[in-house]
């Protein structure tokens, strides 16, 4: 990726620094050559064909970006491409199995977590983060875990119960994993 | 949306960052949590020539606590890690009660409390909050380190009293002179509003009385302001009725806003005193419920 | 046995959404996410002054950075006769500026480069030189006898004035106000609002010189619309222009107009015969495109001592910033505002309204909204809260008075509307119990005993939804009906597209819910697609909650046509003349004998392979679908507040919403479309406004400014529904997209309003920002909000 984006073939007469970094996304480990000034956004985006996280506003402020940085919700339009050299970025693309679709991606299925979807990918990214820290939220918690991501469409209450929903499946998984 | 061109760097130890910054010669920016410095680099309000990447650097995300009750948070120490810290919430209410109420969740991931002092918002939370705690930046430069106050660390919007060839390594709080107790209440419109006004008070309760008081004032002047003689009005007494009102009433007189979409200068001036109020009040009930 | 409806995801099932497997699994596919071979990035230079005379543009910079390919400008444009487009209220605007800017925001110059940071390194390079005028922010300064002419571009405009419009029975409301024993005033300024989906606008325009098509992937509502435009603006053939509206991320009336941005990237590509691709930022969204409401409402209402509404009066003035370019029916001047107090039974009542140029951004979108009936009905809902406290009257007592009665349909309205259904006092009355009205007015007496301040406040409304009939409802002349084209392949399966375009509304999965409730065939064998115009049939597209009314009338219309002709086939199968056969879901069968009978998947396979003689094979049809009325959903909206008198912020305690939309197609996603609404009423009433200061900068630019609450502050919804099938939609359905953001705000304002009472404050314009409530509390006086903006 010596151009930005990499379908336009890099003009010979332009000198431009880049640094080659590896980034492991999706648990695949990937390297390649980024202007510095490069997000780490549109580095998953055009770079990485990774479509999924979008981008909606220019003031980290609606977190329809948000992936996982080395386990963490970050907005990834507020973070250089080149910052993600040596850490694991997780995004939509990385929840589902090959056949199995998350918890989270149920639940927001289930409970009609989403209208036009936009903001989906960062809300869920957002969601897996508390799940992980927090196997059993309250509501409260939940409000609280998803107020860094902004949804014109739903009014949050049905992702919110989307968000339940996925923790109380996620419990039951851990639990009959221990009976059995 | 898209930064300008700039020179990236990603030192691993901080005499190398303090060496690129003295390169930089007035034109690098250090980069931390970067959740001020970015959105800024995409709005082309800030164009630096390099950018000195300071997350590589390690054993700058320390939090630790002195026998004295004193406090020290390095530059990498992000907000959630101050939202998170149980010893933090036992051993300093007003930066406990501050911390969830930075930015928002996804963005308090990344950025840090070192970084937004350095930012030197008018609107920030940390400075109004060290301010009243009367903590201190540590800056490293390349003769060595210096202690700056935080209330000295700010000169005006968005501009500090760094160095160009400085790098702030740390935050930290001084012991205080009895139980630290105090609070911090924002103004905000909804989650990751700046303030409208927030307000920091720190007493530190000797008994009933009050051994020493910190207050600051975030988002009503150019830059933080420090109400030291409101927290002077309060150190030697109890919480009374009478010594809130006073101090509430002071504070509110240092502060300094202007009238913009967020509320008139007059009523940010009002939310100043009710705010000072019921900390302070605050404060007072748990005391006589814990007496 | 007999299909059950509900598992075969018929009406009434809350059947999952086709959509959501790929969203959530981030494989939608927006605008931003296609990429064509060869493409380049189109960034926009805009004008960082609300008003200034281009004095010179000097590009070459920009030409000389590698990796830019264009640079266009407004004399560029000129030379193509692409400067100026009309809008779509018969009114011209700059694509790119030549001779003025006129807003803060408006488009100058656009650089394509081979990518976006590239396009806009280029974009700074680019040097103007302005001479800036005075600018005008408000309808005051707009009329004022020496104000700068905005639009000196047009020879007959001597003033900023647009029009001036008047609706109603003014003698009659003359008279009507002389009988009245008390006459009730009220006074505000509907702030302007942007629709703001997360998702900006955005396009890839492709030309393709060899075979003369365009090309034009797009954030468009009307696709159709839109071709239209383009064929007209750009003189193109229509038949070689296709646009495509991919997924999109939401639109909410932001995305029908035609913006600079998509006729600059379509000339970009025609000259560079390459795809060029611009997404707008943020920032550009907010200040340039179509924004909602800035309307000041002033009015009267005569009233007879027992509560008795006599007449009204509404004297406004709207601000459409520096280009007429609402997006509404062409008959009506201002929308619908004159859909005003259709709920309630008014003898008399007259509209005027002035149109003001200012030096702001153009739009008048409807935004959640049918054309201005969101403050419509947000005027309507104040002044009737107004007129009860005037009259000391209980406000629910006194809408009950006021309400339409059941027996009383079809209804004429005071502004000449017909309604035709509806149970307003039973959706009222269910409002009131759920909230437990009687209690919390107890509740709120105890606490005011105690200094706090509680408040309630009744929103109650009908409005009309899903224009057009076509007799009353054109756009650009062209008749606002829409269309369905129902393909029933050989096994049963079937393609259905129609002209509408989803934006989250969840089209894929309800339109194949009603082909599944008129035909039997299961909704998971309907694949529903649109907004293609190459392939969907003609239809105005998705906005001011037209879909289900229209479109959605026009896929049982279509579904009707298909069973007819399976009909016959099945008659053919059975051996039997037509009269003798008996249709139940999904199934011919013989009226003598039940047991003997044709399913329709096996009338499809013999539409392919044995239809009778004379009888043209296959079973596919199209409809076009002209509604003989609007559509009349009714919402009652209770919200609970309490004020905190030492700073004047606010919470919502409760939130009850009573929808009667009709027949709900999909309940969950009818659910899902009124608390979506309610939010962005709450977000209206509480956070979320544009305004600007007196240099005319724009103040909600981005979401720094521009507030969207989050899950945090939004309040939890209870909902709950009355059904009264429309008269005449095939199906018995009404809109319901919009309701809840057009009765919503006032719910909310009126319960702050009512816990402040006390002070004898009127109004309080929106949104109720903490500052403001305490100053109406402190001050014991309305407060305005009216640009400018006071800094300092």
């Amino acid at each position: 990726m010596t151009s930005l984006f990499e379908e336009v073939a890099p003009v010979p007469e332009r000198e431009v620094p880049t640094r080659r970094i590896t980034v492991t996304i999706n648990g695949e480990s990937r390297t390649m050559e980024v202007e510095p000034r490069l997000l780490l956004a549109h580095m998953i985006r055009y770079g990485l064909k990774l479509t999924g996280t979008h981008v909606g506003c220019d003031t980290t402020n609606c977190g329809a970006c948000t992936v996982l940085l080395d386990g963490e919700p970050v907005k990834s339009c507020t973070v250089l491409a080149v910052q993600a050299d040596g850490h694991e970025v997780m995004t939509v693309e990385g929840l589902a199995g090959k056949s199995e679709l998350h918890p989270i991606q149920e639940g927001f299925r289930d409970e009609h977590g989403l209208q036009c979807g936009f903001c989906t990918p960062g809300m869920m990214m957002s969601a897996k983060a508390l799940l992980d820290r927090n196997p059993n939220p309250t509501e409260e918690d939940v409000r609280w875990a998803i107020s860094g991501n902004l949804c014109r469409c739903t009014g949050y209450q049905n992702i919110v119960k989307s968000v339940l929903w996925a923790a109380d499946k996620m419990r039951a998984e851990q639990n009959g994993g221990e009976e059995s | 949306m898209y930064p300008s061109r700039f020179r990236y760097e990603a030192p691993s130890t901080v005499e190398e960052a303090v060496a690129l910054l003295e390169a930089g010669a007035g034109e690098a920016k250090v980069l931390a949590g970067g959740q001020s410095l970015i959105p800024l680099l995409k709005l082309r309000f800030a164009d630096p020539q390099t950018i000195v990447d300071i997350n590589n650097i390690p054993g700058l995300d320390y939090l630790s606590f002195g026998d004295d009750g004193s406090i020290r948070i390095g530059a990498l120490v992000r907000h959630a890690d101050l939202t998170r810290s149980e010893e933090l919430a036992a051993k300093q209410p007003v930066i406990a009660a501050a911390a969830p109420l930075v930015a928002d969740p996804i963005v308090r991931n990344r950025g840090t409390l070192v970084g937004s002092l350095c930012h030197a918002d008018p609107q920030g939370d940390w400075a109004a909050v060290m301010v009243a705690l009367r903590g201190s930046l540590v800056a490293q430069g390349p003769s060595g380190r210096r202690t700056i106050p935080v209330d000295d660390l700010v000169h005006g919007p968005f501009q500090n009293a760094l160095a160009h060839n400085e790098l702030a390594i740390e935050a930290t709080v001084p012991a205080p002179a009895g139980s630290p107790r105090g609070g911090y209440l924002k103004l905000e419109r909804r989650v990751g509003d700046f303030a409208t006004v927030a307000v920091a008070v720190s007493v530190d309760m000797d008994g009933a009385n009050v051994a020493r008081a910190g207050i600051g004032l975030a988002a009503v002047g150019p830059k933080t302001i420090a109400a030291d003689e409101a927290a002077e009005a309060l150190v030697g007494g109890p919480l009374t009725e009478e010594r809130i009102d006073r101090a509430a009433e002071l504070a509110a007189g240092t502060a300094n806003p202007r009238s913009d979409h967020r509320g008139s200068a007059d009523y940010k001036r009002h939310i100043v005193s009710t705010f000072v109020s019921r900390i302070l009040g605050k404060v007072a009930s748990s005391m006589e419920r814990a007496a | 046995m007999t299909l059950d409806e509900i598992k075969i995801g018929g009406l009434g099932s809350s059947r999952r959404r086709v959509e959501d497997d790929r969203f959530i699994r981030g494989k939608g596919s927006y605008v931003d996410d296609i990429v064509l071979p060869g493409m380049l990035h189109m960034e926009i230079l805009r004008s960082p002054v609300a008003h200034a005379r281009i004095k010179s543009i000097d590009t070459s910079k920009a030409w000389d950075m590698p990796g830019v390919r264009l640079v266009l400008t407004g004399e560029m444009m000129a030379a193509r006769n692409l400067a100026w487009m009309p809008t779509l209220s018969y009114d011209t605007q700059a694509v790119l500026a030549t001779d003025k800017v006129r807003f803060q925001g408006q488009e100058v110059a656009c650089v394509v480069a081979d990518d976006p940071y590239i396009a806009k390194d280029a974009c700074e390079a680019i040097e103007v030189e302005y001479e800036v005028l005075d600018p005008i922010v408000n309808p005051t300064q707009a009329m004022a006898p020496d104000a700068p002419v905005i639009r000196d571009d047009k020879t007959d405009q001597a003033d900023n004035k647009i029009f001036d419009w008047e609706i109603g029975d003014k003698a009659g409301t003359d008279a009507a106000f002389a009988q009245a024993d008390v006459v009730s005033e009220i006074e505000l300024h509907y702030p302007r609002s942007h629709p703001s989906p997360i998702e900006a606008c955005g396009s890839i325009a492709d030309f393709n010189r060899a075979t003369s098509k365009l090309t034009v992937y797009m954030t468009t509502q009307a696709p159709h619309i839109i071709r239209a435009a383009v064929a007209l603006v750009a003189e193109l053939p229509e038949h070689m222009i296709r646009i495509v509206a991919p997924d999109i991320g939401g639109g909410f009336g932001n995305k029908v107009p035609v913006y600079p941005g998509y006729v600059a990237s379509i000339l970009a590509s025609i000259l560079l015969e390459r795809p060029v691709k611009w997404i707008e930022d943020k920032s550009g969204n907010l200040i340039s495109t179509g924004f909602a409401r800035d309307i000041y409402l002033k009015g009267q209402m005569a009233l007879r001592k027992d509560g008795k509404i006599l007449g009204v009066r509404m004297n406004t003035t709207s601000d459409h910033g520096a280009f007429y370019s609402d997006a509404q029916p062409t008959k009506f001047k201002i929308g619908l505002l004159h859909s005003a107090f259709s709920c309630y039974d008014i003898p008399a009542a007259h509209l005027t309204n002035t149109g003001v140029y200012t030096n702001k951004a153009p739009g008048g979108v409807a935004y959640r909204c049918s054309f201005r009936v969101t403050e419509a009905m947000f005027f309507q809902e104040r002044m009737v809260q107004a007129a009860a406290d005037d009259l000391g009257m209980d406000q629910a007592e006194f809408r009950r008075v006021n309400l339409v009665r059941d027996d009383d349909f079809p209804h004429r309205t005071a502004f000449g509307f017909l309604t035709d259904s509806g149970q307003y006092e039973k959706c009222l009355d269910l409002g009131l119990e759920a909230i437990g009205y009687e209690d919390f007015l107890r509740e709120k007496e105890e606490a005011k005993k105690r200094g706090r301040l509680l408040g309630i406040g009744i929103s109650t409304m009908t409005e009309p939804l899903g224009a057009g009939n076509s007799r009353e409802y054109d756009i650009l002349g062209i008749k606002m009906f829409d269309s369905a084209e129902l393909k029933v392949h050989l096994t049963g399966k079937a393609l259905l597209r129609t002209g509408a375009k989803t934006q989250g509304q969840g089209h894929e999965t309800t339109w194949a819910q009603i082909v599944a409730h008129e035909l039997g065939i299961p909704a998971d064998d309907v694949l529903v697609e649109e907004g293609d115009t190459d392939t969907a049939p003609f239809g105005m597209g998705t906005y001011a909650s037209r879909s289900t009314p229209v479109a959605g009338a026009a896929v049982a219309m279509v579904s009707r046509k298909i069973r007819a002709k399976a009909r016959k086939i099945a008659a053919h199968l059975l051996e039997a003349s037509e009269e003798d056969i008996e249709w139940e879901l999904g199934r011919f069968y013989l009226r003598a004998d039940p047991e003997r009978g044709v399913t329709i998947q096996e009338a499809a396979m013999a539409a392919y392979s044995n239809v009778p003689d004379g009888m043209e094979p296959g079973l596919e049809n199209t409809a076009y679908y002209d509604p003989p009325n609007l559509t009349w959903p009714f919402a009652c909206y209770i919200a609970t507040v309490e004020v905190d008198p030492a700073t004047g912020v606010w919470d919502v305690l409760r939130v009850v919403a009573v929808d009667d939309c009709g027949v709900r197609i999909n309940p969950m996603i009818v659910e899902g479309q009124i608390m979506g609404g309610l939010t962005e009423a709450y977000a209206m009433a509480n956070m979320q406004y544009i305004t600007f200061d007196e240099e005319g900068n724009c103040i909600g630019g981005n979401y720094m400014d521009y507030l969207l609450p989050t899950a945090w502050e939004t309040p939890g919804f209870e909902l709950h529904e009355v059904v009264t099938p429309s008269p005449h939609h095939p199906i018995g359905a009404k809109g319901i997209g919009e309701c809840a953001t057009v009765g919503g705000p006032a719910a909310f304002v009126n319960a702050v309003m009512d816990a402040i009472k006390d002070t004898g404050v009127r109004n309080v314009d929106m949104p109720l920002f903490p500052d403001r409530v305490y100053k109406a509390i402190s001050e014991g006086a309305d407060v305005s909000g009216a640009p400018p903006v006071e800094v300092g």
